[in-house]
């Protein structure tokens, strides 16, 4: 058989600019490249000189999807650097703004970027119009996270109350009130989405990967915990950089993260189940096991299903905390600068994100490191891309592409969050 | 392929940018089917992978630009183009990449990427107003979703905006919010900053930070004065004016005015 040449030159669904090209020479499968050409963002370079007050602000406009995930990884980097930690109520809202977060979020890319490729249409406005109903819902369910948000952060993207110690003002009992009775709906709207996403076509496909995720003694990972992994990693947050080396391999012009001596891995949504079921509220396995979606799941076309469990998490987390929550005496610890290095890893809705930071004594950055999830995932949706190809050449030449697409929306990459790192190539053929 | 309709065709396009003014769309969640339903959706990556030609009634912008490559497709978008709308700060005032306008972005590449030789990109972020000419500039960073549906039912409508060049202190008096630099002495923007968020950072008790940039003729230099004896130093100041909006001419006037 001869072999296809496949060119996306703006992946569709995806949030920033990315490209796949899938070359064969003679029949034979030659190259697979998810290629970033979003433009290169300096954002370490922006930090220097900065005022380690400003890194939850400038970091969040990394990206506009994941704001609350820069400004956790950044607040906690610092506070580790300062030796401060932020416990009781001002802990339990960070949890529960990264709640709205993971529900704005999931609920997004289930709905609105990866549903349609499931049923086969182009977007979800076209899906819309035979679904109605479940469109709808969805975007009401993706409303409740994106209000959770904007009531703790003051607005959905870049919030701007989130500071290194705390907030800048904390919400009174009474101000919950009307967000925890959306979030009684939203849970329920929730159990049906992880129903309706088990129900759907999902392509068998399985490989071995190297699932890494935090890990924390009592709760479903968000802000604090050990970075392990389901083939022995099992490190502390501030060992990230001894354990995780970035390559430049030959065909790809990106840096690709791999765990040194061993190589790919995948973090995110199956990362954190696969290694966190155990921590998941009943209500969440229950659902989970209902649908028979349990650990360990390697097939990626399950994260889906995976993302509404967790969704489903979120709703019923965010109303566990909301129940015990007293306001705290002040909106936030004090924090005095020292001359330091400190190093924060939080769990976005993509996957872990590490920040470290070195800040002289006036707090002023020094240097700035930042790896965001979707760097970390490449390699491995560079794999599944091989496999992929390799198993269904047969397949016409625009549903193998379209599969290949749904394939890279398995990661819910976020390409601008990946360019302030990655490498640059513009092919133009 | 989308069906063929008479409704008017809006594109939405990304230069260098986080993705977060086209979110402001999808974040519609009320209005979001309202929308789809006056208007054909004819290029929208972020949500859709069918795409219809050009030429657009109206073209959306975010990001800015900081690439050749961008440099030239600014000029495809504007061709094909009835209506260009910049979304945001990066599109309307070069965004935080504007920074780079400050240092040696050779410097910046060593920093970030390992084989800087590879890297393409200009020693500028600027604004599509530099490249092309612009209908309507909508401010923040992000922009005001609410400001960007009265934008597009305006053009829809063939009326102006009702977007109000005021200062956030005018919003924060509205919300009844005190404030914060008289009450607790807390530096704040508001004063010389355009409204549209809401005077959000004030009612959270903060000072405001300035995502929508500078107001109509801001009297900068006399906040400065404030900030300084509320304590600020020259290098806080130069930090305060530089950020979100480091390129838009009146807060690039006022940060270089006190560096050293």
């Amino acid at each position: 058989m001869r072999g296809k040449n496949i060119k996306v030159d703006y992946l569709a669904r995806v949030e920033g600019e990315g490209s796949l090209v899938v070359k064969f020479r003679g029949g034979q499968l030659r190259e697979v490249q998810f290629q970033i050409f979003e433009p290169p963002r300096f954002f370490e370079a922006f930090l220097r000189g900065r005022s380690y007050r400003e890194a939850p602000d400038i970091t969040a406009r990394i990206c506009g999807i994941c704001p609350v995930a820069y400004q956790m990884s950044a607040a906690h980097a610092m506070e580790d650097a300062f030796g401060v930690k932020v416990e009781g109520p001002l802990r339990d809202l960070r949890r529960l703004l990264y709640c709205g977060e993971w529900i704005e979020s999931h609920v997004l890319h289930i709905a609105l970027l990866h549903a349609p490729d499931f049923l086969g249409y182009q977007d979800a406005l076209q899906m819309a119009r035979e679904h109605p109903d479940l469109v709808q819902t969805a975007l009401q369910l993706k409303k409740v996270g994106n209000d959770l948000v904007a009531l703790l952060g003051g607005r959905e993207i870049h919030p701007i109350n989130v500071k290194v110690g705390g907030f800048y003002r904390v919400p009174r009992r009474r101000d919950l009130n009307e967000v925890e009775e959306q979030l009684k709906w939203a849970r329920e709207a929730a159990v049906q989405l992880v129903k309706w996403t088990a129900s759907l076509p999902i392509p068998l496909f399985e490989r071995d990967y190297e699932f890494v995720a935090l890990r924390h003694p009592a709760e479903y990972p968000f802000n604090e915990g050990r970075l392990v992994s389901n083939k022995g990693l099992d490190i502390a947050v501030d060992e990230f950089e001894a354990h995780i080396v970035e390559e430049h391999v030959p065909y790809s012009n990106a840096l690709h993260a791999r765990i040194a001596k061993r190589g790919a891995y995948v973090v995110g949504p199956l990362a954190r189940f696969n290694l966190n079921f155990d921590r998941l509220s009943p209500l969440a396995q229950e659902v989970a096991k209902e649908v028979g979606v349990v650990p360990p799941c390697r097939n990626p076309f399950q994260s889906i299903v995976v993302r509404a469990i967790e969704t489903l998490y979120a709703c019923d987390e965010a109303l566990r905390l909301i129940a015990q929550y007293t306001p705290p005496d002040q909106p936030a610890v004090e924090v005095h600068p020292c001359a330091a290095t400190g190093h924060g890893c939080t769990e976005a809705p993509r996957g872990i994100l590490y920040h470290r930071y070195r800040v002289d004594e006036y707090g002023i950055i020094l240097d700035a490191r930042i790896v965001p999830p979707t760097a970390q995932n490449q390699k491995s949706i560079e794999g599944d891309l091989w496999e992929l190809v390799q198993a269904n050449a047969d397949l016409p030449q625009e549903e193998l592409q379209w599969r290949c697409e749904q394939a890279i929306r398995n990661y819910d990459p976020c390409i601008s969050c990946a360019t302030h790192f990655l490498r640059l190539q513009v092919e133009r053929e | 392929m989308a069906q063929a309709t008479t409704k008017p065709k809006l594109a939405v396009w990304k230069f260098a940018s986080c993705d977060g003014c086209q979110l402001s769309l999808l974040d519609c969640e009320e209005e979001l089917l309202q929308v789809a339903d006056q208007v054909e959706i004819a290029y929208f990556l972020e949500a859709s992978r069918a795409t219809v030609k050009g030429p657009y009634d109206i073209s959306l912008v975010e990001g800015s630009i900081t690439t050749p490559h961008d440099a030239e497709r600014i000029h495809q978008v504007r061709r094909a183009s009835r209506y260009l709308i910049t979304i945001g700060a990066c599109a309307t005032a070069g965004g935080i990449q504007a920074l780079r306008n400050y240092k040696d972005v050779r410097e910046f590449l060593s920093l970030v990427y390992a084989s800087p030789q590879y890297i393409q990109t200009l020693s500028k972020s600027t604004p599509i107003h530099d490249h092309v000419f612009v209908d309507y500039e909508l401010r923040g960073c992000p922009v005001n979703k609410y400001q960007l549906l009265e934008v597009l039912s305006a053009l829809l409508n063939g009326r102006k905006p009702n977007i109000v060049p005021h200062s956030v202190c005018t919003e924060c008096k509205r919300r009844g919010v005190v404030c914060v630099m008289v009450a607790r002495g807390t530096p704040c923007l508001g004063p010389v900053t355009h409204a549209g968020c809401g005077a959000l950072c004030p009612a959270y008790g903060r000072g405001c930070y300035g995502c929508f940039g500078p107001k109509e003729t801001p009297n900068t230099a006399s906040l400065s004065k404030r900030f300084k004896q509320l304590g600020m130093k020259e290098d806080d100041l130069v930090r305060a004016y530089r950020s979100f909006n480091a390129a838009s001419e009146l807060f690039r006037r006022e940060s270089e005015s006190h560096e050293r």
